[in-house]
């Protein structure tokens, strides 16, 4: 008979094993309870749904390959997704949310500038790393703080830069601006008015349209006749109304050239009814919807983890149009933080300012599957990162990718050094 | 642009608000005149029209202008009848108490607009026109479709006048307006007439929300600017006057086509808030409101 307190010789050698092979076993196979934790501040509702329901996929997607590849560090991730309803002050509620009540080790994802806006100084104050996904110039302005980053996505006044010499060169020099009325639109506006008169070129007209409104044809008639160029940048959910009133109301008669940014079109399909309009006119994208002849090797693999096909659909339903330009900076903005985190060996909330300053010090970001926009280089001092553009021609209904930039067209001076500022 | 074809164009988009803003505010007129309820949740039932049109012209196969014509039909009676519904629900309940209706309906709002979300989504669908026609002026192009949706409220506001003074249901429903009691003496089944005015009132609504989804698009959200505009319609035409109400849309949609062209959209909102301030001093029953 045995029993605890007199094991056989076979019992004792059996359990020092099971003690030698437990001691062997890697650490993080220990930590697996512990996965590090990214609180994502999603526009699921409001007037950023289409741009929250392709990030969150997106999103989802990169947590899905970062997990299968082992994860962060060797430990597992997991997205926490919370609805701001694109709403700056439930903003700062959901930060706080996410990072006091959720314990999460970061937070990310916000798009929409007057969100950033307006949960940013949270984020600084709960002293959680922020990273957004939004294009404004918000960040390298020096308006934010050290806690707010932009590693995913190039900003407007580096996308303006690169794009102004075009459309002067090709398109016209007197340009008329509609733009939306804040903080992400007035970007638009002081940029591009700057960018072409450097091409000696003018803005003609700027036309302001609040960011509700979902009636356009009223603005039309403050386009100047003398424009050769029609600059558009609108979002929201009255995107389809703006460029079906557009057509409506140019018509078969003469039109100036248009240039849009295609966040007028994004979520939109180009061959809807009553945007024929379109055919022959220019588009900015930062990632060519439809997918073009000399993409990269990582194209394929990234559409296909996306859900995304050849067109820039989902893959399940050909109308559910992707909002192809903008959702690639979740995917990157998740590799850029697996970077900074193995980095600095990241093991918990303690070591936020160190991961803050590991992503400050990193600087070439090349091309891969993280990145699939393109290479990118980061600012750490304007905590901003510049990548390449493209313009792309609407042919047959499509959007046909005609012209690309480098990154270095899109610099410019730094306005800020946020790694002077305290944490 | 020449000043001519600037106010013309001016005219038209105002004539296109003052089309819609006529049929919603119509129909809170109606609820407002009828039954002393504020109803708060017009804007909602304006919201369901158009996101009911959607669900029915996707679910419906064939051309457009099919499918249009069944959501034209389809959409504003399910609103009425959801209407009628939350009428014998919840209104009744209240007694109709003035105070009670208006929380109510703040409820309804709530109820509906996160019912709408949750099952709709929060996506703005687009819902294809009827028919593509275009007019190309020498100096601009208009939608057709913006000239149909003028026309149709004119025909179904016509309508609305007819039944209200030549039908016995119009004579019933003016007779509770003037006096409940004494109409409940005569044998009217007011608990009816106010279910059937409240249905009404939601189907106009609806019928307005189906009408401007093909030139705008569904969204949960968009009954806010309605219910905001159809307010400032009534309180200047007066609360239950149809006329005044009529009258009221027409200046507001005008003024605002015309002013925000020339102008801003926002100019356009401040000056028709401040003329409902000055009615509200000058005039507090309204243009053509009776005096209570």
């Amino acid at each position: 008979m045995t029993s605890f307190i007199h094991p056989t010789r076979r019992g004792l050698l059996m359990a020092g094993g099971a003690g030698l092979l437990a001691a062997a076993l890697p650490g993080h196979v220990g930590a697996q309870a512990a996965p590090i934790r990214i609180g994502f501040q999603l526009h699921r509702t409001g007037i950023g749904a289409a741009y929250g329901r392709w990030y969150e996929r997106t999103a989802q997607a990169a947590l899905t390959a970062i997990n299968e590849a082992g994860g962060i560090g060797g430990r597992p991730v997991e997205l926490l997704f919370e609805d701001d309803a694109t709403d700056p002050k439930r903003g700062s509620e959901v930060v706080d949310k996410l990072t006091q009540q959720a314990g999460c080790d970061l937070v990310m994802g916000t798009l929409f500038s007057h969100v950033v806006m307006g949960s940013a100084p949270r984020a600084a104050e709960l002293k959680v790393p922020y990273l957004v996904c939004s294009e404004g110039y918000h960040v390298a302005s020096g308006a934010l703080n050290r806690w707010t980053l932009q590693p995913g996505i190039t900003d407007v006044r580096a996308q303006i830069s690169t794009m102004a010499p075009w459309v002067a060169a090709n398109l016209g020099k007197k340009v008329t601006m509609v733009f939306p009325d804040y903080a992400f639109g007035h970007d638009h506006r002081d940029f591009f008015t700057a960018a072409i008169q450097a091409q000696g070129g003018e803005v003609v007209a700027q036309i302001a349209v609040p960011p509700t409104e979902t009636s356009f044809t009223r603005y039309f008639p403050q386009i100047p006749a003398e424009t050769a160029v029609l600059y558009h940048v609108m979002v929201g959910p009255a995107v389809l109304t703006f460029v079906k009133e557009l057509g409506e109301f140019y018509g078969t008669g003469a039109k100036p050239a248009l240039f849009g940014f295609v966040d007028s079109l994004e979520a939109v399909d180009t061959a809807t009814p009553g945007l024929e309009f379109l055919e022959g006119s220019h588009f900015w994208e930062a990632h060519p919807r439809v997918k073009a002849a000399d993409a990269g090797e990582h194209e394929d693999h990234y559409r296909a983890a996306v859900g995304v096909d050849d067109n820039g659909a989902s893959v399940s339903d050909a109308k559910d149009v992707s909002t192809y330009s903008h959702m690639f900076s979740t995917w990157e903005t998740l590799y850029f933080i697996k970077q900074a985190m193995e980095a600095v060996d990241y093991a918990g909330p303690a070591d936020r300012q160190k991961l803050v300053e590991a992503m400050e010090a990193i600087t070439d970001l090349p091309y891969g599957i993280e990145r699939p926009q393109g290479a990118k280089r980061f600012n750490g001092k304007t905590h901003q990162v510049f990548g390449s553009q493209h313009i792309s021609q609407v042919q047959g209904g499509k959007l046909v990718k005609v012209h690309a930039t480098t990154i270095d067209e899109g610099l410019y001076e730094d306005a800020v050094d946020y790694t002077s500022m305290s944490f | 642009m020449a000043f001519g074809p600037f106010l013309l164009l001016a005219l038209m988009e105002g004539l296109v608000t003052a089309a819609i803003l006529a049929l919603a505010a119509s129909g809170l007129s109606l609820v407002f005149g009828v039954m002393r309820v504020v109803n708060v949740a017009h804007g909602e039932f304006y919201m369901l029209g158009a996101v009911l049109a959607w669900a029915v012209t996707t679910m419906i196969p064939g051309p457009p202008a099919m499918a249009f014509l069944a959501a034209v039909l389809i959409a504003p009676l399910l609103v009425a009848a959801l209407a009628a519904a939350a009428d014998g629900l919840i209104l009744k309940r209240l007694n109709y108490d003035p105070e009670a209706t208006i929380v109510a309906t703040i409820g309804l709002l709530y109820i509906l607009q996160q019912a709408a979300l949750s099952l709709y989504g929060p996506n703005a669908n687009p819902v294809a026109a009827p028919f593509t026609w275009r007019i190309q002026l020498p100096w601009f192009g208009y939608s057709g479709y913006k000239l149909f949706v003028v026309l149709a409220a004119i025909l179904v506001l016509l309508a609305l006048w007819a039944f209200m003074t030549r039908t016995r249901a119009g004579l019933v429903m003016r007779a509770t307006q003037v006096d409940r009691t004494t109409a409940q003496a005569f044998g009217i089944n007011v608990d009816r007439v106010y279910m059937g005015t409240f249905a009404l009132g939601a189907g106009l609504a609806a019928l307005a929300g189906v009408l401007i989804v093909p030139v705008q698009q569904a969204q949960y959200l968009m009954g806010h600017d309605p219910l905001l505009l159809s307010f400032i319609v009534v309180i200047i035409g007066g609360l239950g006057s149809l006329r005044g109400t009529l009258i009221a849309a027409l200046v507001i949609g005008l003024s605002d086509g015309v002013i925000s062209m020339f102008f801003t959209p926002t100019l356009a909102k401040i000056l028709a808030t401040l003329l409902v301030a000055m009615v509200l001093v000058f005039r507090p029953q309204g243009l053509f409101g009776a005096k209570a």
